[in-house]
């Protein structure tokens, strides 16, 4: 019973630590739309997260941002814009391809490439074996009890 | 016979991991004695201004303090480069960063001052107690312009060019390494 007071008390807090209600748009459809673009924002001061899993003040801070913007009416696209126009694209979970980036997106391709490639090489190698000597063959058949 | 031909090419696949290894080895040597010099900052995010001129905007003063406020305006056709500190008086790395501001100041290179999410009692209170590098100090209680700057944390600090573009960024406190090593020879270039 103890214990089951002791959650009750607890998962309210644990809510409001990460999101704070006053935060949150009345319209779902709305909140949900800024909780997916706060999804690919990452939180600059902790860097492994997203800004809508942070506790940290400037992510808080980017949240309300996006909210006002879209309640502005922007779309996603220029909601991150303006994000990735102040803090560049690291602030965007998912690197957007680019020159800079090519090689990031690239490298699982041109893994596989050379893997192929590999693979084609060692088959080339493989020499075919040498046919039987006469010796071979009489020994062979010797054996298999064909004489 | 014929399974002898593959063997030195196997044993370069053997060794392919183990070179692997060794060179994932080296890169994290050459960043931990990075770590230890100062000059590898992993928090050092290259700032999106770079070679751009800041955002519009126009911070009023402190409240109490004789400082102009701080604007874009103030920001262009400059005689000389200038550095601007987004500070805040609950920041302890700011406190370590101080002495470096006060120093450069009395060489004087003009600093602008950018009041982070601060209270203008705690601000002054700040300045007074360990002295006053600036020469304008612009109010950003709400750290909206901070946000239009791309800072992530106090301190940051930028050296802008005579034509108010933004020529180096630093994410942390400023040390006497950093000064000699990074502002004033930036100084001297855009002087």
């Amino acid at each position: 019973m103890r214990r089951l007071i002791f959650a009750a008390l607890l998962a309210p807090g644990l809510a409001l630590a990460a999101f704070l209600p006053s935060d949150r748009l009345a319209d779902p459809v709305a909140e949900a739309r800024a909780q997916s673009i706060g999804r690919e924002v990452r939180c600059m001061v902790c860097q492994g997260q997203s800004i809508e899993d942070s506790d940290a003040d400037l992510a808080r801070d980017l949240r309300r941002i996006i909210r006002e913007r879209l309640q502005a009416g922007d779309d996603d696209g220029s909601i991150r814009g303006y994000l990735q126009n102040r803090y560049g694209d690291f602030i965007l979970l998912r690197p957007p391809f680019s020159l800079a980036t090519g090689l990031l997106w690239g490298t699982p391709v041109l893994a596989l490439l050379f893997g192929l490639f590999l693979i084609r090489r060692r088959r080339a190698v493989v020499v075919p074996a040498a046919p039987l000597t006469a010796e071979e063959r009489a020994r062979l058949d010797q054996l298999s009890g064909q004489s | 016979m014929s399974d002898l031909a593959p063997r030195p090419r196997r044993r370069l696949l053997l060794a392919a991991p183990l070179g692997v290894a060794a060179l994932g080895g080296l890169g994290f040597w050459y960043m931990l004695s990075g770590l230890q010099d100062g000059s590898f900052n992993p928090r050092g995010v290259p700032s999106a201004l770079l070679g751009r001129t800041p955002p519009d905007f126009a911070l009023p003063p402190v409240e109490g303090m004789s400082h102009p406020g701080l604007a874009s305006a103030d920001l262009r056709g400059l005689a000389r480069p200038v550095l601007v500190n987004f500070w805040a008086s609950w920041c302890v790395p700011c406190i370590i960063e101080h002495p470096q501001l006060m120093a450069l100041q009395a060489e004087g290179v003009p600093i602008f001052g950018i009041s982070y999410k601060d209270r203008a009692e705690d601000a002054r209170q700040f300045l007074s107690r360990r002295g006053d590098p600036f020469t304008r100090l612009g109010a950003d209680p709400p750290g909206r312009v901070a946000i239009d700057w791309g800072v992530y944390g106090v301190p940051e600090t930028y050296l802008l060019d005579r034509q108010g573009i933004i020529r180096w960024r630093y994410a942390g406190p400023v040390t006497a390494e950093i000064m000699n090593e990074d502002v004033k020879p930036l100084l001297r270039r855009h002087a």
